[in-house]
């Protein structure tokens, strides 16, 4: 693992660079979704009272908001850079010039994405407890479940990306996975207010099942049978996820 | 005597790249030894590359035999490597980061202490002369800064051997001066070097000793001297034509005035062991060439004999 941390160390020189946008991005965010949503919107759902469970709809779309955050970051931090490391800064080429294995470029890198993940999502729960969203000391475990989310998406994206020639993939990646995911996993409103069919689709979407815990967590509703489940069921997606990069980056970067 | 001494630094026996249905490299031997300057001369697509990438281990070879410090690279990639400087074809410098940074992560990556590794990197940028630009970014540097900034960063394990891919292929004269002149210092201080080149004079300069690769095989393999001896001639006398091609009859009436003739675009090269006396007897002769050059014989010549090509004009 040791081998791993040096390559996590490249990362965390590298974001020294960049961090104070990333800073005020993690924290406006937050604060503009759920002024916007939470509140704004918020304001005539509860109008209507048809939130489930009878809570505020801020407290209901929060901490979708947060595992769609969680996801967002990950499909950001698993494309470009990944690209760029092998076609723009060529950084993975370098490493591997040194001591350094695939398995240590791949655990590296994914490490510093969950960084990334966990931190935005650390601040982005302070503010939705600021705003009156969490209602269970339970919600501190929204933290460790979003590094979950983040590793079902940063794993098997990284791997994706480390196939592409260009950048061109990750706007289809977005438009038909990412943003459909954003609004229709049980984000903004239920699953069940979908059709029967798509219901189902999104019961099988890694995010849905972040949606539901980081909900039940925030909210302090959190069963363990269902827990057990949305937690097994991310970690496969990262263990398969990585185990697919392992081959990608090898099949990729020795040649 | 001691036989761990003796042991190659390099060793491989009918090694094999293939991609697919191409064969990169078809079956080579060589032996790099301690303190040897060793050279890959070829053209580009001659397998110098595919060849340095598996000595790198970093592309795992489809057969034969490579030791690299009597390790095998399919399983000990990573110890190899430890023990490998590398000078990459293309940079893998980061643009944004400054050149301390730049040593101070790649040292890292070797699991050198911080402290040991700014120490180095102070006297490794001294060597390549880019002290002064310690706190710069590394965008705004030349091109031969930069290939210089990859040679010091190359050095911060003491790497047992130096693997420079092109060293200097892209540079302007003066950088490649510069380089070559470093490179010169680091092979008198005892480093091995394991060079490739598609320049003659690189090659001349530096490789004490060098094999000629065409088409995925060696062809031909000596000190540059012993290559120019065995497989040309001392002087050349170059004559120089306006046309593309030399009049026709040129060639019958000067058979015979040289070991060997061969024919260029736009010149014709004469082989022979006294360049100015064969210029005067062509001269009598009355041919008309634009201009008449003697030189003596380079690897260029030694290329061309083995290959029938011209190692530049490509």
């Amino acid at each position: 693992m040791s081998y791993a941390l040096r390559s996590y160390e490249f990362w965390l020189t590298f974001y020294r660079r960049t961090w104070r946008g990333t800073v005020a991005t993690s924290i406006v965010n937050p604060v503009f979704y759920l002024g916007a949503i939470g509140v704004g919107l918020g304001t005539l759902v509860n109008k209507s009272g048809t939130t489930p469970g009878g809570v505020n709809y801020l407290s209901f779309v929060a901490p979708g908001v947060l595992a769609a955050t969680a996801m967002q970051i990950a499909g950001t931090e698993a494309s470009w850079p990944v690209l760029g490391s092998i076609r723009w800064t060529r950084v993975y080429y370098a490493m591997l010039a040194t001591p350094l294995r695939i398995r240590d470029i791949v655990f590296g890198h994914q490490a510093w994405m969950s960084t990334r993940v966990v931190s935005s999502c650390a601040v982005y729960l302070a503010v939705i407890a600021a705003f009156g969203g969490v209602h269970s000391p339970l919600a501190i475990l929204a933290v460790p479940a979003c590094f979950l989310i983040g590793l079902a998406f940063t794993a098997p994206l990284a791997a994706y990306a480390a196939t592409c020639e260009d950048d061109g993939a990750f706007v289809v990646v977005n438009r038909f996975a990412i943003v459909p995911m954003f609004l229709f996993s049980g984000t903004f409103f239920p699953v069940s207010q979908l059709p029967k069919a798509l219901e189902w689709v999104a019961y099988a979407t890694p995010l849905w099942h972040g949606v539901d815990l980081c909900r039940s967590l925030t909210l302090g509703t959190a069963e363990w049978g269902l827990s057990i489940l949305h937690v097994v069921y991310l970690a496969a997606w990262g263990a398969a996820g990585l185990t697919f990069a392992l081959h990608t980056y090898r099949q990729r970067l020795l040649k | 005597m001691n036989a761990a001494t003796e042991l190659p630094l390099v060793h491989a026996r009918g090694l094999v790249k293939r991609f697919g249905d191409l064969v990169a490299v078809d079956a080579i031997d060589f032996d790099v030894h301690k303190g040897e300057a060793f050279g890959f001369l070829g053209p580009n697509g001659a397998g110098k590359s595919s060849t340095m990438r598996m000595i790198g281990c970093v592309s795992p070879p489809s057969g034969g035999t490579l030791r690299v410090l009597g390790l095998d690279p399919d399983k000990n990639g990573a110890d190899i490597r430890a023990q490998l400087g590398v000078v990459p074809q293309e940079d893998s410098l980061d643009l944004e980061l400054s050149v301390r940074e730049n040593m101070l992560i790649y040292g890292r990556y070797f699991g050198l202490a911080r402290k040991l590794v700014q120490e180095r990197a102070a006297r490794l940028l001294e060597f390549v002369q880019l002290e002064e630009r310690i706190d710069s970014k590394v965008e705004p540097l030349s091109g031969g800064m930069k290939r210089r900034l990859t040679i010091a960063r190359s050095l911060i394990n003491e790497p047992d051997i130096l693997l420079l891919d092109e060293p200097t292929t892209g540079l302007d004269p003066q950088a490649r001066h510069v380089v070559w002149d470093r490179l010169h210092e680091l092979k008198h201080r005892g480093a091995t070097l394991l060079l490739t080149t598609h320049y003659m004079d690189e090659a001349e300069q530096l490789c004490d000793r060098l094999v000629v690769m065409d088409k995925a095989k060696i062809v031909a393999e000596g000190s540059p001297q012993e290559l120019i001896r065995r497989y040309s001639t001392r002087e050349v006398v170059e004559l120089r034509f306006a046309s593309e091609r030399p009049p026709d009859d040129i060639a019958g009436r000067i058979d015979g005035l040289a070991r060997r003739i061969e024919t260029l675009s736009g010149r014709l090269l004469l082989y022979t062991d006294d360049g100015d006396r064969t210029a005067d007897r062509v001269h009598e002769l009355g041919v008309q060439a634009q201009s008449t050059l003697v030189r003596r014989s380079t690897l260029e010549d030694v290329f061309l004999h083995l290959t029938g090509r011209s190692l530049v004009d490509e």
